[in-house]
């Protein structure tokens, strides 16, 4: 069992949901990153996805963009990032996901980026623009590996393809929660719940969704619904604006509590009553 | 017999494929189902058709340039006249039959992206033709430096949308604009301009384009009663080229050749040479030569021509590249300004800047063949968008 699922099982015991993170690697520098990663997992992140920086990032919106650009110019590569997760690796069992897109990990090499970033701790890949009936050149290196390559399922996509992206998936189901770029919409559980009821009856892995999710209530009420929910232009916004402030760890820590606050149910009341395992029902 | 390209999933050999999100995916499979079934369908073909003949003013002559020939001392050489097609560029025969396409799907709004402004003007001139709601992408920096082509645009009744991202030119551009159709997919067509983007694009608009090489392969043997020994055309996404070459590709003896922007000179830097000077990657939804730094970044492109200013390039070109089946090599900016002045001042034909890439590696090539050889040149472009362009240069020599 590898962490992501561990982890997935140890929430749905405890009747929590997963709070999945994303940061852009190297925004505005990989040492601000590897300093706040920490920080970020003591205040309750379940899961960490770590963004690659690319120089056109199609399926991001403007504040996602704008992180990528400002990494860039830092000077941040893949071969950094997967440097920097090793070190963390030694000091933590956060699940850590790789969101990419495919060109800087080709451009690295699939083999070796698989054999690297399996050595240091990586546990998932969300690879954005590697659809499934392209993934079989990245993912005869991954598979044997143990890596995860997360499938993302979308509001356009029907029930034919869905079966096929179920098969092939692993680790668990990256639902997006509107039709669009990352951080642009706001998502209505009204109209992702048909979409999630659906992912459901077809497979067991977890499902998180993601893109657009800001706000603790918006958290509260996908997190009835879903596994896990993804914060990632709300997160990296929240940081561009607080950067440079002097208690920004502390702050940092603050906001994410209490987005994770919102991925435990109500009735439970914080405290460790434990079961509940019916919560998203 | 070989199988003809590209495969179910849309490769080229090693190359092309669909490699975007998901969201998209759908869409794709959707205009890759309307495509195949409007290609088959004799009601579409005769309405492209009609539309290339009697809108586009088809078809462009295969015009035999005696007094350059006659300069150059050596290969004959024809120049295929696309400048002649309305709105003065090969693009129009790919935005007719892309807005035909929207049309029979019922998508009421076109969008697309633009560098210099040209497949802007197409995709307008179309959306104008059939009454559609057109959004136009361009770079900022782009706006900038083609102002009355942005106009134009405008007149033709489309929204253009400055694009600030990234490098603000025309890769920034096709970013914006597959973000925006991901957002609309569901009522919006994207007509994408070159033989590039994800399938089924190369291959749709390759044989939207291949209406060049159809004819021109008619036209000589008429003319002459053989087939040429060279086809030489610009390649920046290719889609001129791929339109002239694809119909000669059975064709042994014909040999190809595709001319990418050399800019200030590869050794600089400063080129658009993706297959001579690149390496291959994954961008706008397909594996091809890109123009990359050793993490797999895109780089910018650099050309006195703004049409072939662009870091990837059709995979069908890395394909062909790939097998041997065409040959790619660069031309300098000064190189194609030379051009530019010969074939105005030898044949009064003013190319766009683009063409003159061909036309100037047609200068090279032809002193070097015999009297009896056969060079045909795609003339992809007329040269009055770049009047500016030639003027400042003129400026900077004085």
């Amino acid at each position: 069992m590898n962490r992501i699922e561990k982890r997935f099982r140890t929430l749905r015991s405890r009747g929590e949901k997963a709070l999945i993170l994303y940061l852009t690697a190297g925004d505005p520098n990989l040492q601000r990153t590897e300093a706040l990663i920490p920080v970020l997992e003591e205040a309750g992140a379940d899961i960490l996805e770590i963004g690659v920086p690319f120089s056109d990032p199609t399926a991001d919106g403007p504040v996602i963009q704008e992180a990528a650009q400002r990494s860039l110019r830092a000077g941040t590569n893949l071969a950094a990032i997967l440097d920097m997760i090793a070190r963390l690796r030694r000091a933590s069992d956060l699940p850590i996901v790789l969101f990419t897109y495919y060109n800087p990990v080709f451009a690295y090499g699939n083999e070796r980026f698989a054999r690297q970033a399996a050595a240091a701790g990586v546990d998932g890949l969300l690879v954005v623009d590697l659809p499934p009936e392209e993934a079989a050149e990245l993912r005869q290196f991954t598979h044997p590996r143990g890596l995860d390559l997360i499938a993302l399922v979308a509001p356009t996509t029907d029930d034919r393809r869905l079966a096929g992206i179920v098969r092939g998936a692993a680790g668990f189901i990256y639902y997006i929660s509107v039709t669009g770029v990352t951080g642009t919409k706001t998502p209505k559980v009204a109209e992702a719940l048909p979409d999630l009821q659906r992912i459901r009856r077809r497979t067991d892995l977890p499902v998180a969704v993601g893109f657009g999710i800001s706000t603790p209530a918006q958290v509260r009420s996908f997190a009835a619904h879903a596994d896990g929910v993804i914060i990632g232009s709300a997160l990296v916004k929240w940081l561009a604006v607080h950067g440079e402030e002097r208690d920004l760890f502390a702050r940092a820590a603050l906001f994410v509590r209490e987005i994770k606050a919102a991925t435990i149910p109500r009735s439970e009341g914080g405290d460790e009553k434990g079961q509940a395992p019916t919560a998203g029902e | 017999m070989r199988r003809e390209l590209p495969d179910k999933q849309g490769h080229f050999g090693a190359f092309g494929g669909r490699y975007v999100a998901e969201t998209l995916m759908p869409a794709l499979i959707e205009l890759e189902d309307a495509y195949r079934r409007a290609a088959r369908d004799p009601a579409f073909r005769r309405d492209f058709r009609h539309c290339l003949h009697d809108y586009a003013g088809r078809e462009t002559p295969l015009y035999f340039a005696a007094n350059i020939t006659r300069r150059l001392g050596g290969a004959r050489i024809y120049l295929k006249r696309e400048d002649l097609n309305h709105t003065g560029a090969h693009k129009i025969n790919n935005t007719l039959g892309q807005a035909l396409l929207a049309r029979r799907m019922g998508k009421k709004r076109i969008i697309a992206e633009t560098g210099a402004g040209q497949h802007g003007v197409a995709t307008a001139t179309v959306a104008a033709l059939f009454g559609m709601e057109c959004q136009i992408f361009m770079g900022e920096e782009d706006i900038r430096r083609q102002a009355s082509n942005v106009f134009r645009m405008e007149m033709l009744g489309a929204r253009v949308t400055p694009v600030a991202s990234g490098t603000a030119t025309l890769k920034d551009a096709m970013n914006e604009a597959m973000r925006h159709w991901a957002a609309r997919i569901r009522d919006t067509f994207y007509v994408i301009g070159t033989t590039a983007g994800p399938h089924p694009y190369p291959r749709m608009v390759r044989d939207f384009q291949s209406v060049i090489g159809r004819e021109a392969r008619r036209q000589i043997l008429k003319k002459e009663g053989r087939l040429p020994d060279y086809l030489v055309a610009c390649v920046g996404g290719g889609s001129n080229a791929m339109g002239l070459f694809h119909p000669f590709r059975k064709d042994g003896d014909t040999a190809m050749i595709g001319v990418e922007a050399g800019g200030k000179g590869i050794p600089t830097g400063l080129h658009a040479a993706s297959i001579s000077a690149g390496a291959v990657g994954v961008l706008h939804g397909n594996k091809t030569y890109l123009l990359q730094d050793g993490h797999g970044q895109v780089r910018d492109a650099h050309s006195i021509s703004a049409g072939l200013d662009y870091p990837g390039v059709g995979p069908e070109h890395s394909h062909f590249h790939a097998t041997g089946r065409a040959r790619y090599l660069s031309v300098t900016d000064a190189e194609a300004l030379a051009a530019f002045r010969f074939l105005t001042t030898c044949e009064g034909i003013m190319p766009a800047m683009e063409s003159a890439h061909a036309v100037a590696h047609a200068m090279k090539l032809a002193p070097t063949l015999g009297r009896d050889q056969i060079v045909i040149v795609c003339l992809s472009g007329r040269g009055d968008k770049d009047m500016d362009i030639v003027a400042a240069q003129k400026e900077e020599k004085r």
